[in-house]
């Protein structure tokens, strides 16, 4: 018998006022097995503890929700029958020790969230962000790594990754941040739609009698704690928390898909749970309070592949690849048949019980004996004290007008092209399939989003993830906004509707009342954007504690939209694609460069204030961007986004070799460096066949645009302010430095 | 003409392969599960898809050839019955001996998922009869382990028997080492047995359901 004393308590990452809380609502003393369970299911990770307040801001209902946050993923409805269910995660922690499987089996839960849900997983997504690999071996070895990562176990089990980004930036070092989402197609209804598709399930437990089923890969003593060790700020000693890294294994995976989706065709299921973070006791105390029941389990029946593991081990454990499923009693033979077929673990372990104890048992023994509830819906809210960091006070102030501005955007333009923030993201896209599932219409690096086909439909959907850490530093706030209108605008591009979005909050650690202002700014920010754009936030993940030795990380939101393209019209991309087309800059610019890669690269500083951005007129140019889509009005459609105007120029260049030559009027008297590389929001770049030039301004008559030139058949780009020649540069240089500056840097590992 | 795709624990192409056929070349298609004993009766073509078959634990394509279906998938291609292995079928038929050689893992290490251009080496067969000599096609591939090798004895009779059926090239349709994506020997994508009723192939003909459709004819058996 361990007792229980206040380091083993402070191990577990519960504070002394928590641990009274638990002896308050167990009416006792807890023993070791009980205060783990409580200890990973009151980590922030799980419980929102010290999140759950803001957000509650974000607006989570709408015509197209299903299902909004609390399940393993939200769910919209798209219509005939046919529903998407999507979630973003974080796996930083994890992926940071060991990148590998760290990242494999982040890519892993989050696939697990959504079949969970009845859906079959149709596309990955990643949002990536690292220090600086031009400086750094080891931020290099992250990188390869957790690319690897993502890309043997998304590949093997047979979901294309198809979309992301990925950015580097020193406040990364030793905290990398590995975000993963996917996306699945269930049936809305009862209609069954296709084979392909399961009907909706939850994560739920009800009706006395009903079985306890485990399924999957058997339990070892991997990712012990897991969920507490996401909640605790990266020190020295967490490299000695390897054993707290799971094993990630995709064959198993793909496995539990199909026995999983199969299952769900019989009439025998009553509710299917993931097994993720805080392994058995997360989903089994989840699926016990939402349903209104109790359980009673057995960890002596879990399948076991180590020896000795106590009951504290076996309900803490990580190890992946592992379902529950509550089945109606006396239809178990259907599970058992189905999951032999698939050569899967099923096991019965217990049972749903009418009080709402959680019951656990070792051998008959109990264990545990804890209200499901207490665990779950008894966890501590904080509501944190904040202050407006210090920094920001020297930031807003910095002002451009003492760089000097430029008379030749040659150089600057060639450099930011090869940046690797800007530069094509082959190098990683290309270790993915991004193709299996032959849904994938728009691939990576053609558009602003990816397009895929949903199968045995006629349905289409636009998703892309998006996030800008940089900005979110300068101003949380504008930070919040952008990020969320980034990725809409994104979708947008494509001709879809942005219709819903899910988020993952990357900041530091919210008992620092610096960090909590950032987030409750940023949160607010992206909450704004959510009412105005009409996207509401249907799932998500928090990671605080993103701090190491040197610091928090820049507060790192990141968005997911989903988009849906209402009718068969064609999906967009951003190439250039035929010669004397005329090109358009729609939105406005202005003399902003704070928290501009451009300002970053060249003149390295990281500073200013954020560009500025009008919610409601973004929301237009949105709406008009799919209409003249819809309509056939445009060749492309491009966001301007890091490196602005001539990044964006060359970017719509490269796929078809052509070239393009522009004249910039300049009435405002901008500087030069603002118009070219300036990130100003709301702005899209347009080409235009000559027929349709007037339907394409009529569309945009209340809104500002700017005739600015033409697509050419040779491969270089001019671009001129008031006939003043600025940028004068062959398409083979661009493409070089554009194409290949990542895979240099990689070479050098 | 019927198909039917072979589905192991693991393939994740049987899907793809599926919808191709159904879809897009509009024949019958049915999928049939490893444990089967016997392929059924009405079968003209058979597709080994693409994936991880039993997780390619040992070595890609190692176990499935053990799979209980696996003798019947023999019987019917020595008989004269199409078989079309892509990716990870083309994995399996040449550790179950069905296509000479073996795929190692990529020259420089790393999966690839990308368009390459391939070049139809050779048009006299039922796969390939449609293309012109010589012509080059855009097809996915995306894998690991896909570098073609074989002895040098056994290259002589690859040669001399016509078997080699695509080779990756350049746009031009040349052969070069920028355009060999994997290492492959003598930049081989693909190869029939003597027979040509055997095809087996690294990219993935099954993807061209939404740009460079034409490459979809490899799988219209004529």
């Amino acid at each position: 018998m361990i007792v229980i004393t206040p380091e083993i308590i402070k191990e577990h990452g519960l504070t002394p006022d928590e641990y009274e809380k638990i002896k308050t609502l167990l009416h006792r003393e807890p023993n070791i097995t009980e205060l783990g369970m409580f200890s990973v299911l009151w980590s922030e990770h799980c419980a929102y503890k010290n999140s759950k307040p803001l957000l509650k801001k974000y607006p989570t209902t709408g015509k197209y929700v299903l299902q909004g946050p609390g399940e393993n993923a939200g769910i919209v409805d798209i219509g005939d029958g046919v529903a998407i269910s999507f979630k973003i995660e974080s796996h930083n922690h994890p992926s940071a020790i060991e990148p590998y499987q760290g990242a494999a089996t982040g890519a892993g839960g989050i696939i697990r969230d959504i079949f969970a849900m009845g859906a079959r997983p149709i596309a990955c997504l990643d949002s990536l962000r690292f220090g600086d690999i031009a400086k750094n071996r080891q931020n290099r070895h992250l990188f390869e790594y957790v690319v690897k990562g993502i890309g043997d176990y998304g590949n093997c089990v047979g979901i294309p990754t198809v979309a992301g980004e990925v950015y580097f930036e020193d406040t990364y070092d030793n905290n990398c941040l590995v975000n993963a989402m996917c996306v699945g197609v269930v049936q809305s209804g009862d209609k069954v739609i296709s084979p392909l598709y399961g009907p909706i399930v939850k994560g739920v437990a009800k009706g006395e009698g009903n079985l306890v089923v485990y399924i999957g890969a058997s339990t070892g003593r991997d990712g012990i704690h897991g969920a507490t060790f996401a909640s605790v700020e990266l020190t020295a000693e967490s490299t000695e928390k390897k054993s707290s890294v799971q094993v990630g294994d995709p064959f198993q995976e793909k496995l539990l898909i199909e026995a999983c989706l199969e299952l769900l065709k019989t009439d025998c299921v009553v509710g299917l749970g993931d097994m993720g973070a805080a392994g058995l006791t997360s989903s089994l105390s989840e699926m016990a309070t939402r349903g209104n029941h109790g359980m009673e389990i057995d960890v002596a029946l879990v399948p076991q592949r180590e020896k000795n593991m106590t009951p504290y081990e076996i309900m803490l454990s990580e190890s992946q690849e592992r379902m529950v499923v509550i089945v109606e009693k006396g239809k178990e033979q259907k599970v058992f048949d189905i999951l032999k077929k698939w050569d899967l673990h099923a096991i019965v372990i217990g049972k749903v019980t009418t009080n709402n104890q959680f019951t656990v048992l070792n051998n008959g023994v109990v264990a545990a004996d804890i209200p499901a509830s207490a665990l779950t819906d008894d966890a501590p809210i904080y509501n944190r004290p904040y202050t407006k960091p210090a920094y920001l006070e020297l930031t807003s102030k910095y002002s451009i007008s003492a760089l000097p501005d430029i008379n030749n955007g040659n150089e600057p333009l060639l450099t930011l092209l090869g940046t690797p923030n800007i530069a094509s993201k082959k190098w990683v896209y290309e270790q993915y399939d991004y193709m299996v599932q032959t849904n994938t219409e728009v691939i990576p690096g053609r558009a602003d989003a990816a397009v895929l086909t949903i199968k045995d439909t006629n349905k289409r959907i636009a998703v892309k993830t998006d996030g800008n850490g940089r900005y979110t530093y300068l101003n949380p706030r504008v930070g919040g906004q952008i990020c969320v209108a980034e990725a809409s605008r994104n979708v947008a591009c494509t001709g879809a509707v942005p219709i819903a979005m899910t988020n993952c909050l990357n900041f530091g650690n919210p008992e620092k009342p610096e960090s909590f202002w950032q987030l409750k700014e940023a949160v607010e920010g992206m909450a704004e954007a959510c009412v105005t754009l009409n996207t509401p936030v249907i799932s998500g993940n928090v990671s605080l504690y993103n701090e190491s030795e040197i610091g928090s990380i820049f507060p790192t939101p990141v968005v997911g939209i989903l988009g849906i393209f209402e009718g068969d019209y064609k999906s967009m991309t951003m190439s250039f694609k035929a010669a004397e087309d005329i090109i358009y800059l729609v939105g406005e610019t202005f003399n902003e460069l704070g928290g501009s890669e451009y300002l970053k690269t060249i003149h390295q500083t990281i500073s200013g204030e954020p560009p500025k951005i009008d919610l409601s007129l973004e929301k237009e140019l949105q709406a008009l961007t799919i209409a003249a889509i819809k309509g056939g009005l445009v060749n492309s459609a491009h966001d301007l986004a890091d490196g602005g105007l001539a990044v964006a120029l060359a970017e719509c260049t490269f796929e078809h070799k052509l070239g393009a030559e522009i004249n910039l009027s300049n009435e405002l008297a901008l500087r030069n460096d603002c118009i070219l590389f300036g990130e100003s929001q709301s702005r899209i770049l347009f080409s235009v066949a000559k027929d349709k030039q007037e339907a394409f301004e009529k569309i945009f008559k209340n809104f500002k645009f700017q005739n600015i030139g033409k697509v050419t058949s040779n491969n270089h780009l001019k671009i001129k302010v008031s006939d003043k020649i600025l940028v004068d540069l062959s398409g083979h240089k661009m493409d070089d430095n554009y194409m290949n500056s990542i895979q240099k840097i990689m070479g050098q590992i | 003409m019927n198909y039917g795709v072979i589905v192991f624990p693991g393939s994740n192409c049987d899907s793809d392969c599926f919808h191709a056929i159904r879809d897009e070349i509009k024949a019958d298609i049915q999928y049939i599960w490893h444990e089967e004993s016997s392929l059924p009766s009405k079968l003209d073509v058979l597709i080994i898809p693409g994936g991880f078959s039993y997780g390619d634990y040992l070595r890609c394509g190692a176990i499935a050839k053990f799979a209980k279906i696996m003798p019947e998938i023999v019987r019917f291609a020595n008989g004269g019955g199409y078989v079309i292995g892509i990716c990870n079928g083309f994995q399996i038929l040449t550790e179950s001996g069905l296509l000479p050689g073996a795929l190692l893992r990529n020259q420089f290490q790393k999966f690839i998922c990308k368009d390459i251009f391939l070049k139809v080496t050779n048009t006299e067969s039922s796969f390939t009869r449609d293309f012109q000599k010589q012509q080059v096609i855009t097809v996915p591939i995306a894998h690991g382990e896909g570098r073609y090798f074989i002895d040098k004895q056994g290259l002589q009779s690859l040669e001399d028997n016509g078997q080699i059926a695509f080779q990756y090239v350049s746009k031009s349709g040349d052969l070069t080492s920028e355009d060999n994506p994997n290492g492959s020997l003598k930049s081989i994508a693909g190869i029939f047995n003597k027979n040509k009723n055997v095809l087996g192939m690294m990219p993935h003909p099954e993807r061209c359901n939404f740009v460079n459709r034409e490459s979809l004819k490899i799988l219209k058996i004529s």
